[in-house]
Order: C-alpha cells, then structure tokens, then sequence
C-alpha cells in the first residue's frame, strides 16, 4: 500500500456513510486498515442501495422459480422463457432520489440505466414503462418535477428508439418532497445467447467501453442510500447526466458483440459504476480481476484512483472479451465511433486490484465487496397510529347522494383521468410492435418472427400498502395480473422495484417486511415467479416518510397474438356482464379520499382464489373469442370503470345503459368501492350463456347489468325493495371531455394562474 | 424493386422500414452504413427516421456531412428515387436536396399520435396509388416537425405542386385546428421540383400491417414499385 496514505479517522468513515462496526468489518476483511481509495470502494459496495444490507434476508421469500424462469435474481436482469427459443428478459428499477433533485436528468438516466441492465443480457430491448408518483399538481413544485420528469423519460426513450407504451402515474401529497420514479424495461434474446456478468478464464482481456470517465455522480449510490432534507438542492452534483445517443450506439455494439460471439461477460457500470461491475463479475465467477487505472478513458485531467472507481457517468460497460478476440471488440466500437480499452485482465486470485500503473492503490477481495457485506435483520413492528388508520366506521358517514357529480369528479381527478398528455410525449410506436397503445388495462407488444405478444403493466396502490401492507402487497400483486388477464394475456414473471422509507425506523422495517409477505403469498398462489428487482429506502424526507410502494412490473404471455383483447365498449348492443362479487369495500378508496378526505379503513380483502377464478375466466373466455372487451376494476369502482369502458376507446366513445342490484349495500360501496378480483366484460347476447356458463364452472359469480348503446351513460341502482334510483345519468361527450382533457387543463390552467 | 435504407449513428426506424418493406411487402431491401459510399445496387433510397447523432445542434445538422449523403446527392440529381421520412425528411432539409427548414413544434414537446393528412397531389413518384384528396391516417413522431419556408420558396413550391401532403381533419379540411405542429399551410410531405426526392414527417411503415388496424402506408410503398415500373417501361 502506499505509505503515503494517512489513517482513516473517524470524521471520514463518517462521511462515508460507514458504521463503526462496518467499518470494523472492513478491517477484518483486509486484516489492516483501509486507505481512503479502499474506504470508498467499500462505502459505496457496502451501501444500502449496493448491498441490500437491510432487505436481502427478507427478499428471500419471493418465490424465484417456476418452469419458464432462465435467469432469477443476481443479474443484470431477470428473463423468462417465451417459447420458439426465445427470451423475455425485464427488470423494473427506481430512480427516485436523482429525480427529485434534477427531475429532467434523474429520470433520463433511470431510463438509460434500466435499458443497459437490458441488452447487457444480449437482449435487444423493446418496451419501456414506467410508474410515477407525485404529490398534488396543484402546487407549483410538483408540476415543474411532473414536466421534468416525463420530458426526461421522452428524451432518452424516444432518441434511443425504444418505445415507451405504458405505466401509471398517481398523485399523493405525500410524495410532494419525495417523487418515484420507477423505470421498467423488457427486451427479447435467443435463450441459449443469453450474457451474463461473468469474468471468467483467467487471463482473459477486461475492456472498457462507452462514454468517457467524469467526476460526475461519485458517491450516487451513497446518495442513494439517504434520507432528504432541506439542504438537498446542493446534492445536484451528484446526479449524473445522460447521453442518449451515445447509448444507441453502445445499444448497437453490444449487440454486434453477441452476433459475433465475442464475449464471456458484460456488465454495465450503473450505481458505484466501475467498482460495483468489476467486484461483482469477478465474484460471480470466482475470480479475480486487475485493472490499472492509467488505462480509463477520462473526460478531465488528474483524476485519482478514488474518483474513477466510484464515478456514476453514464453510458459505460465492462465486458470481459474471449481470449484473442478483444481486437474485434475494439474494431466494432471503432465502426460506431465509441471509445474503448483495454484496462486489466481476469486474475485467479479473488481479489479486486486496482493499479496505477505499477503502483498497487486498492486490493481487496471482490467477494467482501459483492457478497460479503453487512446483512441487517432490523427490528420492525406496527406503527402505533396503524390502530388509528384502520378504525374507519363506514356508518358513521352518509351515503352518497349525488353519484353523477361524484363520478365526475373521480373521472378529472389527476388518479384516475386520462394520461394522455404525457403518453403522447413519448414514441410508443417505435419498433412498430406496440398492438395496444397506452389507454388500456396493459400494454401489448408483439414478438415479430413469432405469432406471440406479450402484454405489460406496472401497478401498486400505495395508500392500500400504508392501511394494510399485507394486504396491500397481495393486492398490487392481483392488480397487475388482472390487468394482463383483461388483455388475453397469462401472467408469466414479475420483477418488484420496492420503495420504502428508512428501514432503520421499525414502523417502516415492519411495512418493507408484511408488504414483502403479501406480495410474496399472491406470487405463490398465482405461480407468478419474481425474477428481478430493486428495493429503493430512504424516501423521507425531513423525517416524513412515503407511503410504503411496492410497484410491480408484470408480463404476460399472449399466443396466438390475434387473442389481444382491450377495455372499451366496441359493439352497440353487446351485452355488458360484471365477473365477480361486489362487497362493502369502501375503506382505502379513491372516493373516500376525495369525498370525504379520508385516507382511512381496511383496504379491499383479497380472496386469492376468487382472483385466480377471473384471470382463468377472463382468458378462458378471450381465447374462445367469447368477449369484445374486458377491463378490470380498480380505482373508482364500478362507475369509473363502466364510465372509462365507454369513453377510453381512441376515436369512438359510446353509451351504455346499466342496472346495478343494491343487494343491501350502500350504494357508495355499489358505485365506488374497490372490491377487487372483478372485470367488466361485453359480449354479444349470442355469447353470454357461455360466458356465464365459464365463470360459474370457476366459482365465480357473472351477471349481466346491461347493454352497450346510445349517447349516455345511465346507471340505476335497484333497492332490495325494488326502487329505482336513477344514480348517473351523463352524456358521453360530457364523460369523455371530463376524463379527456381534466390532466391537461390541470397542469396548462395552473401554469397561466 | 430494390430498396437501401440508411443507416447512420441514431437512426432507429431503419429496422421498422426493412422490416415493412421486405417483410410484409415483399421487396428486396438492406440497410446500408452511413460510411458507405456506393448505391449503384438500388433503384430507391430511404432515409429513416429517427435521431441521427443524437438530433444534436438541430435535427440532421450532422448527419447531412456523412459519407453516403454525397452518393445520395449523386443518386437524386440521376433521377434516383429518395424518401425522407420523419428524421429522413429533416436531413435531407439540411442537405439542401428539398427546399426549406424544420422549427420546433409549436408547442415545443414531442408529439406521438396519429393524425389525418390529405394527398394534395397523387399523381407522383410517392402517391399514384392514391387517390387525390384522399385522407390517411398515419402516425407522427417528433419534436421538430414545423415546416417553415420564406414566402419566395412556397411560392416555388405552390408553382411546381411540390407540396404532397397536408395535415387536415377526418373530413379532409386543412384547418388550423388539424395542424398538430404549427407547420407552415399545414405542410406534412413536399417533393423535390424534379419530382424524386419526398420528405414527409408522418410515417408510412408504422401504418402498413393489418395488425395495426392502418394500413394506409402501404400504398406509399406500391406507388414507387408503379413509379418504377413506368420508367423502365
């Protein structure tokens, strides 16, 4: 080591986000003390966002298997097998902190980031989603992160050329000083092609390819790994920028790299960037791997070891290159007009040994980075006020009186209205594989080659997390399912981006741990496997913590592609039949939020079986070209969904005229509760008995309401004692001008004020 | 008929238009490297759209000074058949092979829709198999589709019905409501005054498989294999 170096003091493992007793650790992992040069390689690997120190022996109880899954978690990203030797491969990831420091280049770069996990697999990436979550667009604040967002997300995905086709975004002011942004992507490989982050053959060349080295986001996973508070703006320089041309072309080169067969492994220089790809490849393979740093290319002069080993600049890979074959690799980044070096070689010693030229500034063995770092069990138990949030005694609030007014005023609410104004900044068209654009229940790509599609979705209800985070986690898992199910499609793996709060606060540790469980037992019912993910903590800001959000990004299978099915009315006259029950579920819903200002209750019970008997409908009766249309039941009820069935169509809206039996529920509960596990379907009358007939053989309940047809939509709620209550009566324009254009008038009405 | 479709650094519908063209229609197709400089094998040219070096200084500032631009230039003023779609259109505006300039969009986001454009004139290279004033439905893309030309130039253009297409509404009106970028007369495609050279910003391949449910492009196509055909003939 050098001698140069003066000892670490306590001050600086402090700032380095390290405990005393990690940093203890460390010294028993050497069997000396650190230079700074190795406490940063450490800090960083050993950082939440790094090690997964607080939830990996809890993410051990998502179920991982199943008979399609190539590639669980530990890689890049996970894949599923799709049949004709092909490879679905996804992972969903957050970029939340970046976000809401520099909206604009904090969301570019998740997208950036999520796409290299992607084709680093070999896999040409073909859908992008993502899942937001911003506090109320009446302040100021949240529409300038709102607009930074989504022109960011635009900018990247567009120029690369990878079609943005879906995802969600909800509002809560919760989320006003800590946005989410969480990114999804999903590429397609030949299975038997698929690379993975692997430094194996000793000897072996290690190269660097893609953008130049900067000082730019040293420390980022660090950040990461924080809590906010109102100093945060100075955090700026730690969010990196991104450069969406330069990775097209490192796009294209990686591919040109599989097609010839060059490599024995790839990864890409994400969070902790040319330390994390480097310990984690060699520790993968059980190797070592020596690199001198003299030989990075570097965008400014004078940079030292520390700041090269922990800078966040975008757009860079390691790969390890076949013995021989490392002058191809050069020659094809040449074509493409992209740096690339030779920078070390695979080793046989397990160690991560960085040099300067001869002089050695860092070893430490790549397992204690990767694999070895600190694990937390933290204690967790119920908040206190978690008594208070689900006391909410229903009678003792009126019924409502006005649902007209009501489910227009659910239909403008930034939640539920249309996204239109953001989905039309991004291309969702490019790669001309996107059947069903943004406006349906998923998204559906098809796999060209094939006579397959897959449909895509993210979902998860954070206010049914924060009442209940068992039931929440089970509920975003059934959300996700149901919306894949309404588009003809089998789910087939899932991948979880996890934002929580500080998992060192017990509240938030129990939240992370009951969420995890929920999921975990919906995963296991549905034979869903988890095949990737990321857990994002530290959303707090000034010690206000986000509502716990489990997002899941699902995929399902569709064969024959032709059975893709969406959610608006199609036919005059078809048949509108509800699956499913109806119960008393108004605790945690949209309605009582926005009627009564309570974010209060139990969430909707999910009976796991009855879910399972909808999707086995739902497709069941898709593939038997049985139904013109199904959309699933969420936020807003009833009513919101019958009101979207009927105007969410892109040129054609059109009326539909529904009895609902009250069957001695409040008719809040009947219009606008969230019971979930229900579908709204059409049919022609030809068809219902069979339908009906699939549905009773699942055990699930299937009752016709009524009819496709004329100009408005008209809701009468029939009494147990036979009185007719004529509860929505409203012209279509009306509904479709209403949930149309509510977002943007939001966002464009409160710029002029 | 066969077709080269330009690759250069950040194109990304080059695929999209193969797959369109060879696949589903058909014809022989290939992509061709940037730095390439021989087009003697192809009776027509595509320039993709997409975001050639990034869309950095201002869409297709840069690509216009690659290699094949020169034996694109060669190829045109022989008479060679040249399509510019989207990002193919704006580079082929800073080359100089059509008249006038891209401006931001009006409302200076990125578009994605689909949108109704009239055939002004179907009786060219591009759209003899289509009918005059018909209305397609096609998709745009783009955040820089705002045609603008000085008054001498469109009159130039008024003079030799160089303007191919017009955005307008389902009925085929050309009003302002149906512009969605601010362009200049609703401008969506012109030609050359030799007739060989399009550019339009709409895009004919992402509207050419029943799947899709529009079909419309696909006649785009049909209409150089005709065009083709006459001059051999």
């Amino acid at each position: 080591m050098s001698a140069t170096d003066s000892p670490i003091q306590q001050e600086l493992i402090e700032q380095h986000g390290l405990s005393k007793d990690e940093y203890q650790n460390i010294v028993q992992h050497l069997g000396r003390e650190p230079n700074l040069t190795e406490l940063g390689v450490f800090s960083v690997m050993w950082s939440e966002h790094c090690s997964y120190k607080s939830s990996r022996v809890h993410l051990k109880r998502l179920p991982t298997e199943g008979e399609r899954v190539v590639q669980g978690p530990g890689e890049n990203a996970g894949a599923v097998d799709i049949g004709d030797g092909l490879a679905a491969v996804f992972k969903i990831e957050s970029h939340n902190h970046p976000s809401f420091i520099e909206p604009f280049q904090g969301a570019a770069t998740g997208v950036g980031g999520i796409l290299r996990d992607i084709f680093t697999m070999g896999a040409r990436p073909i859908a992008l989603l993502n899942s937001l979550r911003f506090g109320a667009l009446d302040l100021p604040k949240n529409r300038h992160l709102l607009k930074g967002v989504v022109s960011g997300i635009s900018w990247y995905g567009n120029c690369i050329g990878v079609p943005t086709v879906g995802g969600e975004i909800t509002f809560n002011d919760i989320y006003s000083k800590n946005p989410l942004v969480n990114v999804f992507c999903l590429g397609i490989v030949e299975k038997d092609r698929l690379l993975k982050g692997l430094a194996q053959g000793v000897g072996n060349p290690v190269l660097y390819i893609g953008a130049k080295t900067g000082r730019d986001g040293i420390h980022g996973a660090t950040m990461a790994s924080d809590s906010f508070d109102d100093q945060s703006d100075a955090k700026r320089p730690n969010v990196q920028v991104g450069d969406p041309f330069l990775e097209k072309l490192l796009l294209e080169v990686c591919l040109e790299f599989l097609e010839k067969d060059l490599l024995v492994g790839i990864q890409d220089m994400g969070a902790a960037g040319l330390t994390s790809s480097s310990c984690e490849m060699a520790s993968r393979s059980g190797t070592g791997i020596e690199l001198d740093v003299t030989h990075v290319p570097c965008r400014e002069p004078n940079m030292t070891a520390y700041e090269m080993l922990l800078s966040e600049s975008q757009e860079r890979m390691l790969l390890v290159a076949k013995p021989g074959k490392e002058h191809d690799v050069i020659a094809i980044c040449q074509k493409w007009g992209i740096d690339a070096a030779i920078i070390g070689r695979v080793t046989d010693d397990g160690m991560l040994r960085i040099k300067e030229g001869e002089a050695v500034v860092a070893e430490i063995p790549a397992k204690a980075l990767a694999e070895e770092g600190p694990r937390y069990e933290r204690p967790a138990h119920p908040p206190q006020y978690q008594d208070l949030l689900q006391g909410l005694v229903i009678e003792n609030l009126p019924d409502v009186t006005n649902p007209s007014d009501v489910l227009l005023a659910l239909l403008q609410s930034p939640t539920i209205a249309s996204k239109r104004w953001v989905a039309r900044q991004y291309d969702y068209m490019v790669g001309t594989n996107t059947l069903v654009c943004p406006g349906s229940d998923a998204a559906v790509v098809r796999i060209k080659g094939t006579d397959k599609a897959l449909a895509l979705t993210t979902d998860g209800n954070s206010r049914y997390c924060l009442l209940n985070p068992y039931l929440g986690g089970g509920l975003a898992v059934a959300e996700a399912a149901r919306n894949l199910a309404c588009s003809g499609a089998e789910p087939i793996g899932v991948t979880d981006c996890l934002n929580f709060g500080n998992p060192e606060r017990p509240d938030i540790m129990w939240q992370f741990i009951m969420a995890l469980e929920g999921m975990s037992d919906a995963c296991r019912h549905f034979a869903i496997p988890v095949v990737s993910g990321n857990v994002s903590f530290y959303n707090e800001t000034n010690g206000l913590s986000i509502y716990p959000t489990p997002v899941l990004g699902m995929v399902g299978l569709i064969e024959p592609a032709s059975c893709v099915m969406t959610q608006w009315f199609k036919h005059e006259g078809d048949q509108i039949i509800v699956l499913g029950e109806t119960k008393e579920d108004v605790g945690g819903t949209e309605y009582l939020k926005l009627v009564h200002a309570r974010e209060q209750g139990n969430p909707p019970w999910l009976d796991l079986d009855q879910e399972h008997a909808l999707h086995r409908t739902l497709l069941h009766a898709i593939r038997q070209g049985l139904i013109h249309s199904a959309h699933d039941c969420s936020e807003g009820g009833l009513a919101v969904t019958l009101a979207e069935c009927c105007v969410s169509h892109p040129s054609t809206p059109r009326g539909a005229t529904v009895q609902l039996a009250q069957s001695q529920l409040r008719v809040d509960a009947l219009l606008f509760g969230e019971s979930p596990s229900r579908a709204i379907v059409t049919a022609s009358s030809a068809h219902v008995d069979a339908l009906i007939g699939i549905a009773n053989e699942q055990g699930l309940s299937a009752v016709v309401i009524g009819e496709v047809g004329g100009q408005a939509l008209n809701i009468t709620v029939v009494s147990d004692t036979q009185h007719h209550m004529d509860a929505v009566h409203l012209p279509v324009e009306v509904l479709a001008d209403v949930w149309s254009h509510s977002f943007e008038r939001q966002i464009e009405s409160s710029d002029k004020s | 008929m066969k077709i080269g479709i330009i690759t250069f650094p950040g194109s990304n519908c080059d695929r999209d238009c193969r797959h369109v063209v060879k696949t589903v229609l058909g014809y022989q197709a290939h992509l061709i490297w940037h730095q390439e400089t021989s087009l003697s094998h192809v009776d027509v040219v595509i320039l993709p759209g997409g975001f050639s070096y990034g869309d950095y200084l201002r869409a297709g500032a840069i690509a216009r000074f690659s290699p094949i631009m020169e034996s694109i230039r060669q190829f045109a003023e022989k008479g060679g058949i040249v399509l510019g779609i989207c990002n193919g259109f704006q580079i082929l505006l800073e080359a100089g092979l059509l008249p006038g300039a891209m401006l931001k969009n009006r409302y200076l986001s990125f578009i994605c829709q689909d949108v109704s454009i009239k055939v002004e004139n179907a009786e060219t290279t591009f759209t003899n198999e289509y009918a005059s004033d018909q209305v397609l439905t096609m998709p745009i893309a783009h955040a820089e589709g705002n045609y603008y030309a000085d008054p001498m130039t469109l009159s130039a253009l008024h003079d030799h019905a160089q303007i191919v297409f017009r955005y307008c509404d389902q009925h085929g009106d050309v009003t302002a409501e149906a512009n969605p970028n601010g362009s200049l007369e609703n401008i969506a495609g012109i030609r050359n005054k030799a007739g060989n050279v399009l550019g339009m910003m709409p895009h004919p391949e992402r509207c050419a498989e029943d799947v899709f449910g529009k079909t419309d492009g696909v006649a785009l196509f049909r209409s150089l294999r005709h065009a083709l055909n006459q001059m051999v003939a």
